[in-house]
């Protein structure tokens, strides 16, 4: 008898159709690239057991267990049962895996648990966004980066959520050593000039990297209370248009980015091409067929933007073209 | 004449002295600190006990109540100038024993080496200290290595645990204990808490003179070091400033003249007219600190400027530890 698989139904399971028949790979979502170690040891369990012992670890943050046989997943999804409680993934049947795939992990860099240039905990936040957008089938790339160095690569996703501080300046703390302006000169975007003895920011020009805040010797230059974060959309790899993801919201919060990303599965449901091969079209694509006005218009509704957040009216992407 | 009594009277007590005082004490700024989601202790006003970091060494010392990072010495205009009118208040400051030996250090550099600093003699007149004990030692501090980690030169001692407060006045006739006196304040014997280990332990070498100027040593820590300055600013015994003229952009003439906190190892220290700078390498730089500190001052006022209070070695970004420099020093001097 020979083996009968509905692909379609294991692909959204996370399990690849791979080269090898009657062979696939499980894919274990990490959001935020943030596990505790114990997990290492059953997904360990499971390569040994259903796989072939080796391990894929995935440009998103998951793991994907290779060598394993179609005919197991069953089994499989009883075992990845604690993995996805221990990371708290959004499940509708307990024991029967990951029940979408569309939605990539939520990766992260590591953030401000570690990092001293991180302005926030990425992790925490890519736990928060996988809460609110999974499980879904529709193909969004979302990651966070702890400060515009994105060391996490977020331009190259749908929606890249960058950390970003307002420096909150003290004239009575400063010593006009010019460790700043050094610091924002070599590593940032020299934003910083000494003008009587008092560092001056150029608004408009600081990227809110926070460099000023750590190389600061005497607590002059503090971060500010709230966070801040920029919002690029629509970066992406691909055949036709790989393009960068370019910044639409400067100095947003929270809130203002996850109904963003809630109000675009309503856009795409909307405006997905109806035969889009597997129900999987990068989001780009649609803004360019609906113009950017239109998506715009759901992207932000009911969303109260901060008073300080500065958004771009229209967004405009360049990239490779190859059609 | 020492005394026992409840947080809140206690509060009471503190507002009733801040009537005459200013009361300054380490505080925890959340969020505040180089790291995001790192908090910094540094001096603030208080008003209440809770608002005190008891538990914690301050990152910053007390110096910045005595000396302002910042100044102004005076306001000038085309024909006269201004001396900014002091403070008002007195202040009440809070520290532990390694500062209140720091502010010996503070007295002597301000008052005894040379004429009398005006600003600081101003201030100083008008500080009221407050000793907060150490019940265990702080990870970098080296005080009992210094002889710092006890003292008797405090105005109030103040120790808190729970709802108890205990307090300690050695002047019975202070006005800063007047009111607990007059409410009728339940006294006790109070004997401050002090630490009588560290982790830390330093040996200063004894026996430096000018050829220490060429050890190898000073390369080896000046390659490592930023030049940040860090070591400097939390400091309770540098005292080293620069002097700013703001002149008004329409009016050279008009204008005030600040004095600033400066650090011997960040550019420009030694820079002099004619663009000359006497100490450029980072080496030259840290020998110069380390020496001012365990040589120089104490060969001028008879005992070491640093205090072992262990804020340079957790401070620096570099992990340069300024103990283990002065260790491996004395340590030679064995071999």
């Amino acid at each position: 008898m020979g083996l009968d698989i509905n692909t379609k139904k294991a692909k959204k399971n996370a399990y690849r159709i791979s080269k090898v028949r009657g062979e696939s790979a499980a894919r274990i979502r990490v959001p935020g690239g943030y596990l505790k170690s114990e997990i290492l040891g059953m997904v360990q369990e499971i390569a040994e057991k259903y796989g072939n012992g080796v391990v894929h670890l995935t440009t998103r943050q998951g793991f994907e267990i290779e060598g394993i046989k179609l005919k197991d997943m069953d089994e499989i999804n009883e075992m990845l049962q604690p993995i996805i409680e221990l990371l708290d993934i959004n499940q509708t049947d307990p024991g029967s895996g990951y029940p979408a795939s569309g939605t990539r992990n939520v990766s992260a860099c590591i953030g401000n648990n570690v990092c001293p240039f991180a302005n926030y905990n990425t992790a925490a936040f890519a736990k928060q966004v996988e809460k609110a957008v999974f499980p879904n089938d529709l193909h969004f790339k979302i990651a966070f980066t702890g400060c515009p160095n994105d060391c996490a690569k977020v331009r190259m996703h749908d929606f890249g959520i960058i950390g970003m501080t307002m420096p909150q300046y003290d004239p009575s703390r400063c010593v006009a050593c010019q460790a700043c302006i050094k610091g924002c000169k070599s590593l940032s975007v020299d934003a910083l000039r000494l003008k009587n003895y008092k560092v001056v920011r150029d608004e408009e020009k600081c990227i809110g990297c926070g460099v000023c805040v750590t190389k600061c010797p005497t607590r002059a230059f503090t971060r500010s209370p709230k966070k801040y974060y920029k919002l690029t959309l629509m970066g992406r790899t691909g055949k036709r248009n790989p393009r960068l993801g370019e910044d639409f919201l400067i100095w947003t919060d929270e809130n203002s980015i996850v109904k963003i990303i809630l109000n675009t599965y309503r856009y795409v449901k909307e405006y997905i091409n109806p035969n889009a091969p597997g129900g999987k079209e990068h989001i780009g694509y649609i803004i360019d067929r609906t113009g950017f006005a239109e998506y715009k218009k759901w992207a932000l509704e009911g969303v109260e933007l901060l008073p300080e957040t500065k958004i771009k009216e229209c967004v405009y992407w360049s990239g490779i073209h190859f059609d | 004449m020492g005394y026992l009594i409840s947080k809140k009277a206690a509060d009471e007590w503190l507002a009733k002295l801040s009537e005459s005082h200013d009361i300054f004490a380490p505080k925890c700024f959340p969020g505040e600190g180089c790291f995001s989601d790192t908090d910094v202790i540094r001096y603030g006003q208080v008003h209440t006990l809770d608002e005190i970091e008891f538990d914690r060494r301050s990152d910053y010392s007390f110096k910045e109540t005595l000396l302002a990072i910042n100044e102004t010495l005076f306001y000038f205009t085309e024909d006269t100038s201004t001396v900014p009118v002091g403070r008002d208040k007195r202040l009440l400051i809070f520290l532990r024993s390694c500062d209140l030996h720091a502010l010996r250090r503070l007295d002597t550099i301000y008052l005894k080496n040379g004429p009398e600093d005006f600003y600081y003699r101003r201030l100083r007149e008008k500080a009221d200290f407050v000793l907060m004990g150490c019940r265990k030692s702080c990870d970098t501090g080296f005080c009992v290595s210094m002889g710092t980690n006890r003292t008797d030169r405090y105005d109030l001692y103040i120790k808190c645990e729970g709802d108890s407060v205990w307090i300690d006045c050695p002047s019975d006739a202070s006005p800063l204990c007047a009111y607990l006196k007059k409410t009728g304040a339940p006294s006790c014997g109070v004997v401050p808490d002090y630490v009588t280990e560290n982790n830390e332990k330093v040996t200063l070498p004894k026996n430096l003179s000018t050829e220490t100027f060429d050890h190898p040593i000073w390369e080896a820590y000046g390659s490592r070091c930023i030049g940040c300055g860090r070591c400097n600013f939390v400091c309770p015994t540098c005292t080293c400033f620069t002097m700013q003229d703001i002149l008004y952009r329409d009016n050279e003439n008009v204008g005030e003249r600040r004095r600033v906190w400066a650090s011997c190892q960040v550019d420009g220290y030694t820079d002099i007219a004619g663009g000359g700078s006497f100490r450029k390498k980072q080496s030259e730089r840290m020998r110069f600190k380390v020496m001012h500190k365990i040589y120089d001052y104490e060969k001028r006022f008879g005992e070491p400027m640093c205090v072992g209070c262990g804020r340079c070695d957790a401070v620096c970004p570099e992990y340069i530890s300024y103990a283990n420099l002065i260790n491996q020093l004395a340590k030679e001097e064995h071999e």
